[in-house]
């Protein structure tokens, strides 16, 4: 993977140094909380709820084993023993002292991690499919350019103030499984007539208060345009966006307002005016870039302990059922590690589960992790024969939920539980829901279906994409909770509808119950996910199971 | 005191923890509600603020919160304002470690 070089060490450990300045003028009472805000902004550090919060970007999702392993020796020292890992594929820990900030930003520093660009109106921490480079449905691993992407956008003169932040994903499948149609600019691999990889742009995707699926603003770009052509697009949202208007100020509604034709148009133009100006990507230095994400050497070996240990052992079997993806190399495999186990936070790990998952990617993955925007941890590059070891050790470490893609598979953020902005509580829900589907004993029976929830209006949950997506919000100085049904994140992005009234904080588990419930005796085959018998039935039958009594109503 | 004014709290985050304070009547921050200043007065209330935020190196982001007088002291309305008294669900940190009374 990628290393720092002397320039990119160099940055960020000036930039350490500059806010440890800042930090320590801040509390000598040198600066206001008015100047120090933006300041600790672009170095990923919040005011929460009931603490600071540090958010460390972890580029395009991907770290070794001695950055996972820094993770949790942060979570140790100065935090409380564990981290949150979100759906950018971020890693935030909820309790640091402003005091610590610094050190703690010196130990990221240290395995080539910072927490630049994790806040504030600037282009985020770019984002990418999860299973790259390891995925067999890859036409090409998308993180090379990823990186060139985190290069080019980190501390990049033009664009420290955009109208609002700026979010870009990246996949090299055809399956989508970054949501690239819910960014500000997504980035499909795709290839031309003859064959050679480009990119489909697509832009003006977003969740948030109004749900927007992106459009494609082109078709196949040549990848050597990459850079100039974002540069092109961002430069036309920094002056096109709108600035009196913070809801109105993402890239979406610029799309929207202004029309894709018109943007397309735009960006031509300033793309035609910048390309001359931006030198092409030096082909030996982006040669370097791909050769730290070369594959690493696959060995052949038999996989007969794998078929037999699946054939004796049933957990094991159903683990590896859920739990493993198709890896582009033969007798291989990628596996999901879930932080999803019944009953506990999405997306948390303790500092000793990160230390198994590092101990377990060098040993048997190539020193290889991956996080998912779905909250959970993964190791790409796995041969099935080391399958049943790795199994055991997630096992003793809770680690070995095999609920990838299932009900319980809950991605939530923070809520009201940690979240300034939240108007109600996520993880509660999505605790209680997991549990009972767990007492439940259906979750292999129900199959998949992504249940997707946000504490909030700006659906850092990824409400609107879930099969079922529930919003919480705060009505009357109640916790309320509305559905969403048919929420689609893939290459088919659908945003959900709306099912109808919310449910309060108790009515709101028996309700999705009833839902999954009722969906078990709609489906015509024990093969017809939730998703696929929702498009086939439409929302009414669903929205029957959520209001009983108006149905009977109706009925009457 | 106004007869439509609902009672409130000064309340913030301590700037080195970042941990939720409240103002009491003898200008400390305190970390327990119930000894924070019930504000019955609306006039009352604008200059309590106005001492707070001006106290920028103690404590970040002051507001003025809804509060009702409880048997030990002035207790939360809002839900939100009662999670930041005790600290998040799904782990026992923040305040709610402190003791039985969370």
């Amino acid at each position: 993977m990628y290393t720092y070089t002397d320039f990119d060490e160099r940055f960020v450990r000036n930039r350490v140094a500059e806010f440890r300045a800042q930090v320590a003028r801040r509390i000598a009472g040198h600066l206001t909380e008015d100047e120090f805000k933006p300041l600790r902004l672009m170095n990923g550090l919040y005011l929460q709820l009931h603490a600071y919060m540090l958010r460390v970007a972890i580029p395009y999702g991907t770290l070794n084993a001695a950055q996972m392993r820094q993770l949790a020796m942060i979570a140790d020292r100065w935090d409380r023993g564990y981290g949150h890992f979100t759906t950018r594929q971020n890693i935030q820990f909820n309790w640091p002292e402003l005091r610590d900030v610094p050190d703690m930003l010196d130990a990221l520093a240290d395995v080539g991690m910072h927490a630049i660009q994790t806040s504030g109106n600037t282009i985020r921490n770019v984002t990418a499919d999860h299973f790259a480079g390891a995925a067999a449905d890859e036409i090409e691993d998308p993180r090379p350019y990823a990186e060139l992407l985190r290069q080019w956008s980190t501390d990049h003169p033009e664009f420290q103030f955009l109208p609002r932040k700026f979010k870009i994903a990246v996949t090299g499948s055809p399956n989508d499984r970054a949501v690239t149609r819910a960014h500000d600019i997504g980035l499909r691999m795709v290839r031309d007539a003859s064959g050679a990889p480009g990119f489909e742009v697509i832009v003006g995707g977003g969740l948030g208060r109004t749900p927007m699926v992106g459009k494609v603003l082109n078709p196949f770009l040549p990848r050597e345009d990459l850079l100039p052509y974002v540069e092109a697009i961002v430069s036309v949202y920094n002056l096109l966006g709108r600035r009196d208007n913070k809801y109105k100020a993402r890239i979406k509604i610029t799309v929207h307002e202004h029309g894709i034709d018109e943007i397309r148009r735009l960006v031509n133009e300033r793309f035609e005016q910048i390309r001359p100006t931006i030198p092409p990507i030096d082909p030996e230095y982006f040669a370097q870039i791909e050769q730290s994400f070369a594959l690493p050497v696959f060995r052949a070996a038999p996989v007969d302990g794998y078929e037999a240990t699946r054939a004796a052992d049933p957990a094991f079997r159903a683990w590896t059922d859920t739990n493993l993806a198709p890896h582009r190399a033969e007798g291989h495999a990628i596996v999901s590690i879930s932080l999803k186990s019944h009953g506990a936070t999405p997306g948390d790990a303790t500092s000793e589960q990160m230390r198994i998952m590092a101990k377990l990617a060098e040993r048997y993955g190539h020193d290889e992790l991956r996080i998912s925007h779905e909250q959970n941890v993964i190791l790409p590059h796995v041969h099935k024969s080391d399958l049943p070891a790795i199994y055991a050790q997630l096992r003793a470490a809770g680690l070995a939920t095999a609920n990838i893609g299932l009900v319980s598979d809950i991605i939530a953020c923070p809520g009201m539980d940690y979240c300034a902005l939240a108007t109600a509580r996520s993880i509660p829900v999505a605790q209680e829901i997991a549990m009972r589907f767990d007492e439940l004993k259906l979750e292999h029976e129900i199959g998949p279906l992504k249940i997707k929830i946000s504490g909030c209006i700006n659906a850092c949950g990824h409400h609107h994409v879930g099969h079922i997506g529930i919003l919480g919000l705060d009505r009357a100085g109640v916790e309320n909770y509305q559905i969403t049904l048919g929420g689609d994140g893939t290459e088919t992005t659908v945003i959900g509808e709306r099912a109808g009234p919310g449910f309060s904080a108790d009515e709101i588990v028996p309700a999705v119950e009833r839902l999954v419930l009722g969906y078990l005796d709609l489906r015509e085959a024990p093969d017809e996910t939730f998703i696929e018998a929702y498009r086939r039935l439409g929302a009414a039958p669903f929205k029957a199971f959520l209001y009983p009594q108006e149905a009977k109503a109706n009925a009457a | 005191m106004t007869r439509d004014f609902t009672p409130k709290v000064v309340t913030a985050s301590a700037l080195l923890e970042g941990d939720a304070v409240w103002l009491t009547e003898d200008d400390r921050w305190t970390r327990n509600m119930a000894e924070a200043e019930l504000i019955e007065d609306e006039a009352h209330g604008d200059i309590r603020l106005l001492f707070a935020q001006s106290q920028s190196e103690t404590v970040v982001g002051a507001y003025l919160a809804d509060a009702k007088a409880g048997e030990a002291g002035p207790e939360p309305i809002h839900f939100r304002e009662a999670f930041r008294t005790r600290g998040p669900s799904n782990y026992r940190h923040g305040k709610q470690e402190a003791g039985p009374n969370f």
